[in-house]
């Protein structure tokens, strides 16, 4: 019998390590020969840990359980208070359109046989025999979006990496997951690792490149640790090496981890930091597809990206972009977090509402008080309201409101937020994290905060003030840290104008 | 040269296919490459700016060059931004105008504002830009900063204070708007790596990632000090006697790479040095020496008055130009009369001007009448010259600076750039850091083969003395795989010659692998540096008195010129064979005719042509017997011929070797005139001091490593009363000569008219070009940036035999050690002049380098006083144990009289030039208390003969 267990971070955060434990001692002590797998989590995070047992009906999920659940389990799983039915079947899972996360929670994280059997290597078997132009315009024809946040067409950035003359090019991954309201990279990492390596194998294949990198952030130990073994066993097989699947060209891939920097994750100061230095942001040009890493040509793309070209590579560009709205095609595994009652990963195609996902998936906030605001896309994203839940999630649906995809991170407030206080933190947390390069950052975003202060303490200058700010961190940072910072202010203070003014006092007897 | 202010374009130059583009309307064409910053520039628009500056790379910081460009979105840096065909870009826009605003007003709410007394002010790029963009008013009210020691009544923990612990300039964290120009121009331009920003965001400040900046790695170039935009780091000069009023570009009068300067003054006051952009030996860079240590200028030890005495024995005599110089005319005219010509000489100084130096060797040839006169040259770069001259035809380098930048390989022999030759080797560096290889052909493990960030490099760490050993091992390598350039060779060489020397060095006893033993180089590692040399598109060889102060100096000289031709690195930027010349007019003071076997020009005394050239300017007969060099001047006085020298800028008893010898034979003269600074070592032996004047204060040139002839000029009164060359003019004149000079021009006029390779140099010529690298004549009106370009001088280059000959010099149970000497970046040669300054805060003296090996086996620990012994002599000095030098050598340094290591080296010199054998000489260490009795009696005799008697 296999019994899964999420060995995912969020799970274990909430108690899955003893419920393994528990289901280890409960089958010993019945003397019943279980296998125990510690699979990634299906992303319903209000539910976990989440205990899936194979069964010849499949595979029937209990949850959110605790290790005094576990006896009820063997004795009578039918009746298990915590029983939830196939896991498939439940409605946040069914609604889904698992692309990037086809296999995320279905298998053994580190079983290349569990992988292939749910049709991992595909995309590279395919990849390989492909031409060099038709495996670049594959992913040019899919419409694949770099998923970190810029939304910047892959196929475009893989082709100049391409074109670039360089005795040795370069692959990283983006996995520098900093964004609030985030952990999706975290959760495919952990969950499906082999697809996110198998991503940049095409990658290299395709732009020419022998080496890969993919830098992880020190908060995430676990997909660190599942990373690195993963690579292990990818090069043990002969996946990863001096030839692809033993016949492709060289490539290998070696994990870096981050030093606990937000900025690390803007795609120039990675690569500072991946080289040793500070991480603080490069001018761009020149462009990192020319000259990224150490010099060379580099691909940088976010987890999601490279770990979508799997698929787009074994059903073919046309079937990703299928999917999709407007100029978003394909899906994206929105995160949903915050104060909402559904939390957790929900992959669907672009062009889903926002009030589907908050209110409908998500189904509302867990306070059970009416929404205020949505932020999207981390905390450098726009405030949305419920005013603009009719808008479909796409690049340019939300650039069209002032607001950013970003990472499809969604932070749920309900009434009881305070949008003032929020606005404050956007640009304290922008100058807690500015790398300090560039000046408008450096001391726009400590200004930004003594303003709103100026502001909430009844200065009636500061407004414009704070106005004149935004533009010149918008239009004058060196990258978008301080250039989206204002998107969380000046979205907060158009639609909450009073919460920024000092408290009305009562009235006088 | 008249307007010397090169305005900062904002980003370097780059080389490209021409791009046009249109800014505010105006059509401007640049190279590929170039940022709008730098085509708006040149379209005559300034685009504002703070953290750009086109001495380094941009990184778009300061955010206040946004401009707009068509179908771009957003408002990208003008500094990072490359122009591409057909870009349309407004530079002026109220958008832009607003935005500009907005940053400065950022700034400003961060800084103090106490303008008036800011040591910048008027001389501030924050101002300027304030007041560029129309910065009227800072609405942010009091909040976080970086300026006030206290806010709120509680300590500013943002406020770092004040850093003066460099003797130079301060470091002022309040007044800095961290546009990193000082960390950038640390790591592009110096290279050092020593400033880095700590923090982030806010918090991110500059830091010299050390408690201050004394004690950080910052080596004092300056270049961090020259890129503050504000008052942050200022010299201290500039805060003690205000901003400067006007401008002179002069060049340095410390080392061979002949940077140029501006001397800023105020009045006849000299505020700074800054390195001037135009030199194109610095392009703009400096060292701690050129660019701080000129305080010896106006230093009290200077003597301004002339001064005589009887015998040594006597305190001085202050007395007038006219007294002196009658008492030293009369005392030679006299020794003349008794001794004849030949009992007179003079030693001309490679730290004065070519037109010093040509006129006192031309007081010995026409005044007294005899070809006896040498220069310092001697004991450093003669093998040089002769070298160079037998094997391609001149005695000199064959590449300009500049050339540097294309360099793929680079070899470095017996010298020490980062100390010897600073700005040099920055650009090395630099180059290093491209991905430029390096072989390292030393005993010591040199600061170059730290370079951060650099490329392959080999270390070939050989025994002191085996050098030739070495160099015809890396021929063997070379002609026996192969690896020759055969086109080169067969079109440029001397073919029959080449196939003697091959089949010389092809020897088996020549192999790698017979000398390892030997050198105490790995055969391995000496194979792969022969292959990649001869494997390098452009591998270049430079090299210094490590090379050159050897009894095979000039052995090694011709066996550097054999693999430069056998590799066919001749003829080309990018190769060549570039001597590391230690002084600022060595390549001069040899070209100017300081030789007794040579007249200017490098031609022989003996040639009838060239004499009569002379003697037709001179209007006298010369002799046509060379006369005599240093130490044959020295042996003559010791045996009672010789009897009256004129020693110019020179200090012979502390630089020359064997300190007892040089000591009797100036005891044994009659007349010892000494024409310097100070009352320097050998003034202790002297009858008549002449006080010189500085480089500050005349007119004249200098010609650097490269042949580059550079303008000194006159910023300041001489503080003497007499420029150096009106002073042995002054003396011909006392001696009947009837000299009648009224300016240095007159002189280059004279030289330019009697020597065929200055033809064409004129003052004029200077003044219009910057500088000028000979030969410059009616074949090269523009000068010679590179030499050999279509073949060689001589016609077919030379290879000659390079047959190893052990040294006598060697190590046995007596003395088993083997000692070398170097100099060190702070201090210069014997340290009169640095000496002299603050940069004693990092060499107050010299030490010891010991192994640990050796240190260990005789019990001495870092800072221990050692006896240092030779069969010459010994001496007292501090050890410092490090693995820097190998087992069985140790190595010091020469700047300080205390020290006398000139004591301990022998008098073994060049076969062919005499060049003393500096860099070897077997030793003993020993435990020590303290200063030897030498040292004690030395002391004693020099407070003695320095004594001044009191004006009545």
């Amino acid at each position: 019998m296999k019994i899964y267990v999420p060995g995912d971070a969020a799970a274990r955060a909430l108690g899955a390590d003893a419920v393994a434990a528990a289901v280890a001692s409960q089958a010993g002590l019945r003397g019943l020969d279980i296998e125990i797998v510690r699979n990634g989590s299906r992303g319903m995070i209000w539910l976990e840990p989440l205990v899936e047992v194979d069964t010849e009906a499949g595979r029937i999920g209990f949850g959110p359980l605790e290790p005094a659940d576990v006896p009820a389990l063997f004795d009578a799983p039918e009746t298990h208070p915590k029983a939830l039915g196939p896991v498939e079947e439940i409605p946040f899972f069914k609604a889904q359109t698992r692309l990037t996360f086809a296999r995320v929670g279905r298998i053994d994280p580190l079983s290349l046989a569990d992988y292939e059997a749910e049709g991992g290597l595909a995309g590279l078997r395919r990849a390989l025999e492909m031409s060099a132009e038709a495996r670049l315009d594959e992913v040019l024809a899919s419409g694949l979006r770099g998923r970190g946040g810029a939304g910047f067409p892959a196929g475009i950035k893989w082709k100049t990496v391409a074109g670039a003359k360089a005795p040795q090019k370069v692959v990283v991954c983006n996995a520098d997951e900093g964004d609030s309201g985030t952990f999706a990279d975290r959760m495919l990492m952990e969950g499906d690792p082999f697809a996110l390596i198998e991503g940049m194998a095409i990658a290299g294949l395709s732009v020419g490149a022998t080496q890969g990198f993919v830098y992880i952030r020190s908060e995430y130990p676990d997909a660190i640790a599942v990373m690195r073994a993963a690579c292990d066993a990818a090069r043990g097989a002969g996946l990863l090496g001096p030839a692809l699947l033993g016949n492709g060209p060289a490539f290998d891939i070696e994990i870096r981890v981050g030093a606990g920097a937000y900025v690390c994750g803007e795609e120039t100061s990675l690569l500072n930091s991946l080289e040793g230095k500070r991480g603080t942001v490069r001018a761009k040009p020149p462009l990192p597809a020319l000259q990224g890493f150490m010099g060379r040509p580099t691909v940088v793309n976010n987890v999601l990206t490279l770990a979508t070209v799997p698929w787009v590579f074994a059903h073919g560009a046309e079937a990703y972009a299928a999917f999709g709205v407007g100029r978003s095609r394909g899906t994206m595994p929105f995160q949903l977090a915050g104060n909402i009652r559904h939390g957790g990963l929900f992959e669907t195609a672009f062009g889903t509402t926002l009030g589907d996902l908050v209110e409908g998936i998500g189904g509302g906030t867990a306070s059970g008080r009416p929404v205020k605001a949505v932020q999207i896309g981390g905390p450098l994203g726009a405030y949305f309201t419920p005013a603009d839940f009719g808008m479909k999630l796409g690049y340019e649906e939300c650039a069209e409101r002032d607001g950013i995809v970003g990472h499809a991170g969604l932070v749920v407030f309900d009434e009881t937020a305070d949008m003032g206080a929020l606005a404050r933190f956007a640009m304290e947390f922008c100058a807690h994290e500015s790398c300090g390069m560039c000046t408008p950052c450096r001391i726009g975003s400590t200004r930004g905060v003594e303003v709103i202060d100026a502001m909430r303490a009844g200065d009636p200058e500061a407004e414009t003030l704070l106005r004149d700010l935004c533009e010149v961190m918008t239009h004058g940072s060196l990258c978008a840290l301080g250039g989206f910072a204002p998107y969380p202010v000046l979205s907060a203070l158009n639609a909450f104008p009073e919460e920024f003014r000092p408290p009305r006092k009562e009235a006088a007897e | 040269m008249k307007d010397f202010i090169i305005p900062d374009q904002g980003t370097p130059a780059r080389q490209g296919a021409p791009v046009t583009l249109t800014i505010d309307g105006q059509s401007v064409t640049v190279p590929a490459g170039t940022s709008v910053m730098r085509a708006a520039k040149e379209a005559g628009i300034t685009v504002p700016k703070l953290c750009a500056t086109d001495m380094l790379e941009p990184v778009g910081s300061c955010r206040m060059c946004m401009v707009e460009i068509a179908g771009q979105r957003g408002t990208p840096a003008s500094c990072t931004t490359p122009v591409t065909e057909g870009m349309v870009v407004q530079t002026q826009t109220p958008k832009l105008a607003r935005l500009r605003r907005g940053v400065m007003e950022l700034y400003i709410s961060d800084h103090p504002l106490d303008c008036l007394t800011c040591a910048a002010n008027g001389d501030c790029e924050l101002q300027d830009m304030a007041a560029a963009v129309g910065l009227r008013e800072v609405r942010y009210q009091p909040g976080a900063n970086h300026f006030a020691p206290r806010s709120e009544g509680a300590a500013n923990p943002c406020y770092i204070p004040k850093d003066v612990s460099n003797p130079y300039f301060s470091y002022d964290p309040a007044k800095c708007i961290v546009c990193m120009r000082c960390v950038r121009a640390c790591e592009e331009v110096q290279g050092t790596f020593a400033l880095t920003v700590e923090g982030r965001g806010f918090d991110a400040r500059i830091s010299p990632a050390a408690p201050d900046f004394l004690s950080s790695d910052c080596v004092s170039c300056g270049a961090c000090v020259q890129a503050c935009p504000t008052a942050t780091l200022v010299e201290k000069s500039v805060e003690e006697i205000g901003l400067p009023e006007r401008s002179v570009v002069t060049t340095c009068a410390y080392c061979g790479v002949g940077c140029s300067f501006e001397a800023q003054m105020r009045g006849e006051e000299l505020v700074r040095m800054v390195p001037w952009k135009g030199g194109e030996a610095n392009r703009g860079h400096s060292c701690v020496k050129g660019r701080f240590a000129w305080g010896y200028a106006t230093h009290k030890d200077r003597i301004l008055n002339p001064m005589i005495r009887d015998s040594i024995d006597q305190p001085w005599r202050e007395v007038s130009w006219d007294e002196a110089l009658g008492f030293a005319a009369g005392r030679l005219n006299a020794l003349r009369e008794q001794h004849g010509k030949d009992a007179l000489g003079v030693i001309t100084s490679s730290r004065c001007t070519n037109e010093e130096t040509y006129l006192v060797q031309k007081l010995a040839r026409a005044v007294f009448g005899t070809n006896n006169t040498d220069t310092c040259a001697r004991v450093c770069h003669s093998p040089t010259g002769y070298g160079l001259k037998q094997t391609f035809g001149t005695s000199a380098g064959t590449q300009n600076f500049d050339s540097v930048e294309e360099v793929d390989l680079a070899v470095v022999i017996g010298a020490n750039p980062t100390d010897g030759h600073p700005v040099f080797a920055s650009r090395l560096r630099k180059r290093l850091r491209a991905g430029a290889k390096l072989i390292v052909i030393d005993p010591r493990r040199i600061d170059l083969l730290e370079t951060p960030h650099m490329g392959e490099a080999w270390h070939l760490a050989l025994r002191p003395g085996t050098n030739v050993a070495v160099m015809t091992a890396m021929a063997h390598v070379i002609v026996t795989e192969g690896l020759f350039d055969e086109a080169f060779i067969r079109a440029r060489c001397d073919w029959e010659e080449w196939g003697d020397y091959a089949e010389f060095v092809a020897n088996p006893d020549y192999a790698p692998e017979a000398v390892e033993a030997l050198t105490g180089v790995p055969a391995a590692t000496l194979r792969e540096a022969a292959r990649a040399y001869a494997a390098a598109p452009n591998g270049a060889i430079y090299y210094g008195l490590g090379v050159t102060e050897h009894s095979q100096g000039s052995t090694t000289v011709i066996a550097i010129a054999n693999l430069a031709m056998m590799t066919g690195n001749i003829g080309r930027p990018g190769v060549g064979v570039n001597p590391l010349r230690g002084q600022n007019n060595v390549q001069g003071s040899c070209d100017m005719g300081s030789f007794p076997h040579e007249l200017p020009g490098y031609r022989h005394v003996s040639d009838p042509d060239t004499r009569a050239i002379f003697e037709a300017a001179w209007g006298v007969t010369l002799d046509p017997e060379p006369g005599l060099r240093i130490p044959n001047m020295l042996d003559e006085a010791v045996a009672g011929r010789f009897k009256g020298i004129y020693i110019q800028g020179e200090d012979i008893l502390q630089s020359d070797p064997d300190t007892r010898h040089v000591a009797a034979g100036l005891a044994a003269m009659d007349c010892v005139i000494v024409h310097d600074l100070f009352l320097n070592e050998t003034a202790n032996y002297a009858h008549v001091f002449l006080p010189g004047s500085t480089f500050l204060e005349k007119d004249g040139t200098f010609t650097n490593a490269e042949r580059r002839i550079n303008r000194v000029r006159r910023v300041m009164a001489p503080k003497n009363g007499l420029a150096d060359w009106e002073v042995t003019q002054a003396l011909a004149n006392a001696m009947g000569a009837g000299w009648s000079y009224d300016h240095p021009a007159q002189i280059m006029a004279e030289i330019a008219a009697t020597t065929p390779g200055f033809a064409n140099v004129t003052y004029n010529l200077l003044d219009e070009r910057g500088s000028v690298q000979w030969p410059c004549n009616d074949a090269a009106p523009d000068g010679s940036p590179v030499m050999h370009v279509d073949g060689f001088v001589r016609g077919k280059g030379r290879f000659i035999r390079t047959a190893y000959v052990p040294t006598d010099e060697r190590t046995g149970p007596r003395f088993p050690l083997l000692l070398t000497t170097g100099r060190i970046l702070s201090q210069y040669n014997v340290g009169a002049q640095t000496r002299r300054t603050a940069n004693t805060v990092w060499h107050d003296q010299d030490v010891l380098e010991i192994h640990p090996h050796d240190a260990e086996n005789r019990g001495i620990k870092t800072g221990d006083w050692v006896r240092l012994a030779s069969r010459s002599g010994e001496t007292s000095l501090r050890a410092e144990v490090t693995d820097r030098v190998a087992p069985g050598v140790v190595y010091t340094t020469f700047h300080h009289p205390g020290t006398q290591a000139n004591v301990v080296t022998t008098d073994n010199s060049d076969w062919a030039t005499n060049c003393p054998e500096y860099k070897v000489t077997a030793v003993q260490v020993a435990p020590s208390n303290g200063p030897s009795d030498w040292q004690s009696d030395y002391a004693e005799q020099a407070a003695r003969a320095r004594r001044i008697e009191a004006a009545e």
